[in-house]
């Protein structure tokens, strides 16, 4: 048996394995969830322990997309938490409209049931055709996915009641089409979603954002890289922008939150305020 | 030895009871932490918080992500999240894949408690329709902290006490309402 200690130890000398053989800097993931998931890869991999991953990381280079999907391991649902997207429809979207272009960053797209998500809301509140959505992760293959809008369609029924409780106006199926075990989602919601590698650890401001959607991304973050990132996301947003979290996020250690207002604080929606570059254009 | 520093409980299915038995006994001078992990379908623990604060002498709170956690206090799980404990002893939460369909997973809070507090801790497996908690027990034992199973006859539902015997094994096999006696005993040295 290992000890935690060893164990730690190994993790880490991993972290700084990836980052000097691929530039990936994982050292601001909080710890314990980031151990799990490094402990998983090396069980997919086959690998004895976590030691065992460090050589094939560094030895083999074409492991990186995996790697790379499982230290971000991308789960959601689409509507997930129904409450926060019926406010997004009925309180966030009516004020975007005002926008002759709008624009979303979807931070940490994962699979894509987000993005899929919003980009019905858009369509029914009649909004989609003047709104470019930007989906980003980390993971080649969660775009991928994301892309491909493919899913399982056992998933369908709770998507349904989600997208119910959210407030749709349809039917979730009239966006999709089953065959056998699978759901499609229609083409046509991707006809303004672009998708795009980014790295919230490394990479800058991607747009002038009229709406970031990032959830459950910063709970794997250090307080530090929480700090980071919604920095990042002020100078991305233009002023009055809203910013939409996981609800059981916490705020409290991170101190940009000085920039943003509580637009419905049970939701995590907030709203970016003491910010001069951007003006409301 | 010296007394241990947690506490973390797992259930599931009638868990609710036989939390509100074991809280219900604790002795309001427990200056432990405690961790609670009950599997529900619910989207929301507030209703939990509430039961459970009316009956524990010790404050019921929602365990809440990056926040130390806090002696002499319990801290629930929130629904839809893992629950685990950094080094230093604050909370995380993760929205990683369901770990024996559950989340939060008992065992994934077992394991990163155990890792923290090692031989200062004490897991406790109560009622519960399946084997989550099981691993995390067993984890709880190899690292030196101390093991209490709800007794399978005294269960609602003894699948998850049954899992956790077979599996880890015990210090100690008690009926639902010897548990929170023996709490108090081994945690006011």
């Amino acid at each position: 048996m290992d000890t935690p200690e060893l164990e730690n130890m190994e993790v880490d000398l991993f972290v700084q394995a990836l980052h000097r053989r691929h530039g990936y800097d994982f050292s601001q993931y909080a710890p314990a969830s980031l151990k799990r998931r490094v402990q998983q890869l090396a069980q997919q991999l086959q690998c004895r322990s976590v030691s065992g991953l460090i050589e094939r990381v560094i030895h083999e280079p074409q492991l990186l997309p995996n790697v790379l999907d499982g230290l971000t391991v991308p789960v959601s649902d689409m509507f997930r938490d129904p409450a926060m997207f019926r406010t997004v429809r009925e309180q966030v979207l009516p004020m975007l409209a005002s926008y002759p272009q709008i624009n979303i960053w979807q931070a940490g797209c994962a699979h894509g049931q987000e993005v899929y998500s919003l980009a019905i809301l858009l369509e029914e509140a009649g909004l989609y055709d003047r709104t470019q959505i930007f989906a980003t992760d980390l993971s080649e293959r969660a775009l991928q996915q994301a892309e491909e809008g493919i899913y399982p369609v056992r998933d369908a029924q709770q998507w349904s009641r989600n997208y119910q409780a959210a407030g749709g106006k349809r039917s979730l199926a009239d966006y999709y089409s089953a065959r056998y075990s699978l759901l499609k989602i229609d083409q046509r919601l991707r006809r303004n979603v672009t998708f795009a590698r980014h790295n919230l650890v490394s990479d800058g401001v991607f747009c002038e954002a009229h709406l970031i959607f990032c959830r459950n991304v910063l709970i794997y973050f250090s307080n530090v890289l929480q700090d980071h990132v919604l920095s990042l996301f002020r100078d991305s947003l233009v002023r009055g922008g809203y910013l939409c979290l996981g609800l059981r996020e916490s705020l409290d250690y991170a101190s940009a939150v000085h920039d943003f207002t509580a637009f419905e604080e049970k939701m995590r929606i907030y709203r970016l305020t003491s910010h001069s570059e951007h003006e409301v254009t | 030895m010296n007394a241990p520093a947690a506490i973390a409980l797992g259930c599931s299915a009638g868990g609710v009871d036989a939390l509100k038995a074991v809280l219900g006994g604790l002795d309001a001078a427990l200056r432990q932490t405690i961790l609670v992990c009950c599997h529900s379908s619910s989207d929301t623990v507030d209703l939990l918080c509430e039961v459970l604060g009316r009956v524990s002498p010790l404050p019921v709170v929602e365990a809440k992500e990056r926040h130390v956690v806090r002696a002499g206090a319990v801290h629930l799980a929130p629904s839809g999240y893992h629950l685990l404990v950094e080094g230093d002893l604050h909370f995380a939460l993760s929205v990683d894949p369901r770990v024996n369909h559950a989340r939060p997973s008992i065992d994934v809070m077992f394991t990163s408690a155990a890792e923290v507090w090692q031989n200062a801790l004490i897991g406790v497996v109560l009622t519960g329709g399946n084997a989550d908690g099981a691993k995390g027990l067993r984890r709880i034992r190899e690292l030196g902290g101390t093991a209490i199973v709800q007794s399978p006859d005294d269960a609602e539902a003894p699948t998850m006490p049954r899992a956790a015997l077979e599996i880890a094994g015990t210090d100690y096999c008690v009926a639902l309402n010897d548990i929170a006696p023996l709490l108090n005993r081994l945690c006011l040295v």
